[in-house]
């Protein structure tokens, strides 16, 4: 039973970094119906600028964070600008081979800058003695991730519901053309989201680090997962892709214990996909429907 | 300029357009077949991965390029391909046994993929290609008994009633099945069949109007698409010798749409200038690697980042790729006083919206 609460929680902990890398996923998608592939890549960008400055330029780790999620948001801001607003009106698949062009880049150029080796940071946490629940020992690590995200989730929810540009952007992802006519900037709208996106990444890369080491090519499966969150919890939800990610998670790491020792085959690996298919052959809409296909 | 007199209507589905083309592809036919005599081995093995790039792309370009269907995941075919034929090879098999059975058992695979996934469109379709090759690439990777792991599996050498062939006769038999491949796929695109394929992908409501059968339609072309990729992934695994789970990753998969989207969506001689773009990047990166300082030149990650930039630059400014640019060029010299720079402008349409709320 101790093992099950401990495997929770670290399943939980893994879940909430896939459930921020599908936010960005379902901000960018609902903003402009585009789909981000190289949102991993964006992750693992921002877990290296977090590290070069608290590494080798000696930061505050608070300090160090907020200016890595800053420098992220402006530079999710400068893609939407340089590269994806030429690409809108073009198909679906056009895009998402950009965004797939874009992670190569993104994984060569973070490999020439810091290297191939796995890094990682000291943070204010790190140190600290694990919490102890009678039998259960959970990390500080595990529990910083979940409250993050908690709060982080709450942020978001406020965001769209009461603030005057949150009401916008929903407004925008229900219908550009509606939305420009009563006077919103959609272009705004469309490079703010992809700032955001890029914002969640960078925080759900940050909060990946003490548990995972950075390396240039930790993005690539990581936001396939992501996407699988995305998808589970159906594409264009918010809190789905939350959930989904909390399933994913759990689901890893559940199969990784129970189901690997007792079949001697690494299952775990692919049990995230096998997740993925099952959930598109018995639902493609995803737990959360927030769209149907288009009829005459 | 030529014009062409069509006297007939079948004339407008003909294979070759007039006899000048049929000549033009004809001088071409002989060229490649001469050229082992006077060229070396190194242009030889070259031209075969060209082959063999060649026929796997088209068999993504069935899919990509004429039914608008995404795939993420065709390395998985590749790999099935591959190993089947190396495996039954093992087993005492001959080649041309060997070869339409890992056919066969690909282009069953793709069925039960397609059936599985096209009930969705785009984006879904993509990832659960994708999800379908991660799954082929970890069983692959742990089922070592059969597949050997990550250890490899030998490949025995191409044989034909005891001969044992040469790169030589190795290149003509490559040569032969593109031939092949290529009369077959241009056939099939001109007959009803194709006709549906194309018709699905510039309109699925409008097709599906005509009569078409959505589901078939889409089905047929996955199960096409998944054989010819597994065609030449056993002819691959002939090249390579060794096989490792590691050659059929997802960027093998991106390699390969790479291959279709640069050298043109939507044309059977944009594989081929596809696969020679493929073939020759690595060797042109190399070569560019020298000229550039030590301090560029060695850095690893040279060819994963040229690879992403042209891909972009290609979809930005040509998204019809290669054989898209060879039209501009041709149609540029046949009206040479009177080409309108404007005359192939594409035209921008505002988002289209697949949603429904």
């Amino acid at each position: 039973m101790d093992t099950f609460f401990q495997l929770l929680l670290s399943g939980i902990a893994q879940g909430c970094v896939y459930g921020l890398v599908a936010i960005g996923f379902v901000l960018i998608y609902k903003a402009t119906e585009m789909v981000n592939f190289a949102q991993g890549d964006i992750m693992m960008l921002g877990a290296f600028i977090t590290i070069t400055l608290i590494n080798h330029l000696d930061w505050n780790y608070f300090l160090a964070v907020v200016t890595a999620i800053g420098a992220m948001g402006l530079f999710g801001l400068a893609l939407e600008r340089v590269l994806l607003r030429r690409m809108i009106g073009e198909s679906p698949f056009a895009v998402l081979m950009v965004t797939i062009g874009l992670g190569f880049v993104l994984r060569s150029v973070a490999g020439m800058i810091w290297g191939h080796d796995s890094q990682s940071i000291l943070t204010p946490y790190t140190d600290l003695p694990p919490l102890r629940f009678g039998e259960v020992v959970f990390p500080v690590a595990d529990v910083v991730v979940v409250g993050a995200t908690v709060v982080l989730c709450g942020l978001t929810f406020l965001f769209f519901r009461y603030t005057r540009f949150g009401v916008a952007m929903q407004a925008t992802s229900q219908n550009q053309l509606a939305a420009s006519y009563v006077g919103i900037s959609v272009k705004r709208v469309v490079g703010v989201s992809w700032a955001l996106a890029a914002a969640f990444a960078a925080i759900a890369g940050i909060l990946l680090l003490p548990l995972k080491s950075a390396y240039p090519h930790v993005g690539l499966v990581l936001g396939i997962k992501a996407f699988a969150a995305a998808i589970v919890g159906g594409f264009g939800s918010l809190p789905g892709a939350m959930i989904g990610g909390l399933a994913i998670g759990l689901v890893e790491i559940f199969t990784k214990y129970w189901i690997d020792d007792i079949v001697q085959f690494s299952v775990s690996e692919t049990s995230v996909y096998i997740l993925l298919l099952l959930m598109l052959i018995v639902r493609p809409s995803g737990i959360f429907t927030s769209m149907q296909r288009k009829k005459v | 300029m030529r014009f062409v007199l069509k006297t007939d209507y079948h004339r407008d589905s003909d294979l070759f357009r007039d006899r000048v083309q049929f000549s033009w592809y004809a001088a071409l036919f002989i060229f490649v077949l001469c050229l082992p005599i006077v060229s070396g081995t190194y242009v030889e093995s070259q031209l075969t991965t060209v082959f063999m790039w060649s026929i796997a792309g088209a068999g993504l370009m069935i899919l990509v390029g004429y039914t608008g269907l995404i795939s993420l995941g065709h390395a998985a075919f590749l790999s099935v391909g591959a190993y089947t034929h190396a495996i039954m090879l093992d087993l005492g098999v001959p080649f041309f046994v060997s070869i339409p059975l890992a056919m066969v058992l690909c282009s069953a695979l793709g069925v039960v993929v397609s059936i599985a996934a096209l009930r969705m469109t785009g984006i879904y379709l993509a990832i659960a290609t994708l999800a379908f090759a991660m799954i082929v690439e970890k069983i692959v990777k742990n089922w070592s008994a059969v597949t050997g792991g990550n250890a490899g599996f030998k490949v025995a050498p191409p044989e034909l009633f005891g001969w044992e062939l040469n790169s030589t006769a190795y290149y003509y038999f490559c040569l032969l099945v593109l031939t092949l491949v290529m009369l077959c796929v241009s056939n099939l695109l001109r007959a009803p069949t194709g006709r549906a394929f194309i018709a699905v992908r510039d309109s699925e409501i409008s097709a599906q109007a005509m009569g078409i059968n959505l589901l078939k339609t889409k089905a047929l072309a996955f199960a096409i698409s998944a054989a010819l990729t597994g065609l030449a992934g056993t002819l691959l695994a002939y090249q390579w010798h060794y096989l490792f789970p590691d050659s059929f990753s997802m960027l093998t998969s991106i390699q390969l749409l790479m291959l279709v989207i640069i050298g043109g969506l939507g044309s059977m001689s944009g594989v081929v200038f596809g696969a020679i773009f493929i073939t020759l990047l690595p060797d042109g990166i190399a070569t560019v690697r020298e000229w550039l300082p030590d301090s560029i030149g060695n850095l690893p990650g040279l060819e994963p980042l040229t690879f992403g930039l042209l891909l972009i630059l290609v979809l930005i400014f040509e998204p019809l790729g290669i054989n898209g640019r060879w039209q501009k060029m041709r149609l540029f010299f046949s009206q040479f006083p009177l080409y309108r720079n404007k005359t192939l402008k594409r035209q921008k349409s505002f988002l289209r919206t697949e949603r429904v709320h």
